[in-house]
């Protein structure tokens, strides 16, 4: 019972979070100083027509209220704009880079939680020894380590210097000229491609991530041993390790939880910078593209489409916590 | 990134004895971290007397490999990447700073106002630290720039506006909790107005707590510059480490194998970040009541030495 108004509440706070952000993003080209139409509609030496045509164009002569209506009702039709650089839909373009960053940032992220799992586990397990030094030590140098820079380091050693893996894009052109022109490519091998070009980005994500899940999950198990039911656990003459395992490792888990929850939107952040680095043609390397041209549409839809998927993300991961931990009712 | 890599507990309460300078004698780590971080912040504020080279001027051929007159090499407009470095730390250690004091200012008003009044303000002040904290940090930032526009400044409000959710949290809490201590309460029946009650007896409290929050807003900050400035987002007319990464990886240092155009900023910033965190982890781990006690543990710890002052931190 109090469980579902926990789910009730979750959802309202989710559907909430994506109002104030679909608001933001209509207030901001409004209300930012300067000329919304110099920033709508680039078009420097343009004369006084051409302005006065695109404020009709774009309904800026119109009040504000009317202009918020009519950008509510486009958006529930799913009408994020047009792109300014090629003049194409830009929800389109952004729901089909999101299937390329999916698969990607997944990898990456699911390589980091059991990276931090083994780390973490192994660091509380030897606290006070050499090991846990090492082990949070290694953790917290990865963490300092800036994203883009990470990502520009193992191209040089792993492309540049070794040679052994693609430092750009997703496919091999190669490999994809010749598909085009018609000679028989098995599928198999376009997925090897894809996987090799894909190892390198999702690396570094999980690489840049790993070392925060790792003091995590460390802090939270340090803490779960000091609980009672671990003392009664061992009183009881368990093993250590079945204790670790089934009593104490369990309830460390949650906060690791809510810690990927809330790293989510780090990944999101991370992936515009992965994506800009390697070249992966996904919703990042869109944005960045867009910051570039300065395409408003495109930007601010990137920014709407993260952020939606972000709240999304999070609702899921409050969800899951609710039933992994049913004393959850807040 | 965007949360710090604690679990800094809502309910995290400051031992009696506490005192910065004593955690930092006892903890090798956090010493550590502190002494880098000041040769770092030394060596950008000496930056015109330590360069070896004028800023802006070529000395060499674009990508010249590290040599003995220039042993980190050049840049790709041929200037030495050791004066470059020692300009560049200082823009970055500017709007960390900048950011910093933003983030910490905001959190601590947002949280002492929720934490202190509680009721509606709490609950509508908290949901909107709720909606920072969820959405993506990076984005925010990148469509807020991107329409703004460029420039220190603009740097610094933008990053310092989006980092303050965490402090704002840690407060609001800490604050509740100071609320209802007993001299708290006294002072409050004797009649002592809320803002006498805040400025006399919470926030002195809440010192050392705005201290970690600070340290890791920083490190969170430095990243935001970097991020920022890959993305073309930082202010175009100074050299700082973002940009140094980004407009050598623009340049062509990685396809001509420059590797040292971008392996020593990053340095910079890894130690930077690197020595923040290592002393706000310090500080966690003395802040933290639950982590005193330990059932298992290969070592087998029964109670933590505390003889030696401050019982999580001893090691």
């Amino acid at each position: 019972m109090k469980q579902s108004r926990y789910v009730l509440r979750r959802v309202w706070a989710a559907l909430l979070t994506t109002y104030v952000a679909v608001t933001f993003n209509f207030l901001l080209l409004r209300l930012m100083p300067g000329d919304p139409t110099s920033r709508l509609a680039r078009v420097p030496n343009g004369t006084e027509e051409t302005r006065r045509a695109l404020v009709r164009q774009f309904g800026l002569d119109q009040p504000l209220w009317r202009q918020y209506l009519d950008y509510l009702r486009e958006l529930g039709h799913g009408n994020l704009g047009i792109s300014y650089t090629n003049q194409q839909p830009v929800t389109s373009q952004l729901l089909e880079a999101l299937r390329t960053t999916v698969p990607m940032v997944t990898l990456g992220t699911v390589t980091a939680i059991v990276l931090g799992l083994v780390f973490g586990v192994v660091a509380a397990w030897w606290r006070g020894h050499a090991v846990e030094k090492s082990s949070t030590f290694v953790s917290m140098f990865f963490y300092a380590l800036p994203t883009q820079w990470l990502g520009l380091m193992l191209i040089l050693v792993f492309s540049v210097m070794l040679g052994w893996l693609p430092s750009a894009g997703m496919h091999d052109p190669g490999l994809m000229a010749a598909r085009d022109i018609g000679v028989p490519v098995s599928s198999t091998a376009v997925l090897r491609d894809t996987a090799t070009h894909m190892l390198l980005p999702s690396m570094t994500l999980a690489l840049v991530l790993f070392g925060e899940y790792t003091l995590v999950v460390r802090s939270a198990l340090l803490e779960t041993f000091g609980e009672d039911f671990v003392l009664t656990a061992r009183a009881k003459g368990l093993r250590p390790r079945v204790v670790l395992i089934r009593h104490a490792l369990r309830n460390a888990l949650l906060p690791v939880v809510t810690l990927v929850a809330l790293s989510i939107g780090f990944i999101a952040g991370g992936s515009i910078l992965v994506e800009t680095v390697f070249s992966w043609p996904g919703i990042g390397l869109l944005s960045y593209d867009a910051i570039q041209a300065r395409d408003y549409p495109m930007i601010q839809g990137a920014f709407l489409v993260i952020t939606i998927s972000v709240v999304f993300c999070n609702l899921v991961a409050d969800l899951l916590y609710a039933r992994l931990d049913p004393r959850i009712t807040t | 990134m965007s949360t710090p890599p604690l679990a800094l507990a809502p309910e995290t309460s400051l031992p009696r004895s506490w005192s910065l300078r004593r955690l930092l004698r006892q903890n090798v780590s956090a010493m550590i971290g502190l002494v880098v971080l000041l040769l770092i912040v030394l060596a950008a504020v000496a930056a015109p007397l330590l360069a070896p080279t004028p800023l802006y001027q070529r000395v060499g051929e674009g990508f010249a490999s590290p040599s003995g007159a220039h042993p980190l090499g050049l840049d790709d407009g041929g200037q030495d990447i050791r004066t470059l470095l020692l300009y560049s730390t200082r823009t970055t250690l500017l709007v960390g700073f900048g950011a910093t004091a933003i983030a910490v200012g905001i959190g601590a008003l947002v949280g002492v106002v929720a934490g202190y009044a509680g009721g509606r303000t709490d609950g509508w002040l908290m949901r909107l630290t709720d909606f920072f904290l969820v959405v993506p940090e990076v984005p925010l930032m990148m469509i807020i720039a991107a329409v703004w526009g460029t420039g220190l400044t603009k740097l610094i409000v933008v990053i310092g506006l989006i980092l303050w959710t965490w402090t704002a949290r840690v407060i609001r809490s800490q604050t509740k909790s100071l609320r209802e201590r007993v001299y708290v309460r006294r002072a409050r029946a004797l009649g002592a107005s809320p803002g006498h009650v805040v400025t006399r007896h919470v926030l002195p409290q809440l010192a050392p707590l705005l201290v970690v929050c600070g340290v890791l807003a920083f490190a969170v900050a430095v990243f935001d510059e970097t991020a920022l400035s890959f993305l073309g987002l930082g202010d175009p007319n100074r050299p700082s480490l973002g940009r140094m990464i980004a407009l050598a990886s623009q340049a062509g240092a990685v396809s001509n194998n420059a590797w040292w155009a971008i392996l020593y900023p990053g340095l910079v910033v890894t130690a930077i970040i690197l020595s923040l965190t290592m002393m706000g982890t310090a500080l966690e781990d003395a802040l933290n009541p639950r982590l005193r006690v330990s059932h298992l543990s290969r070592q087998h710890f029964r109670v933590l030495p505390g003889r030696r002052g401050l019982p999580g931190a001893a090691r």
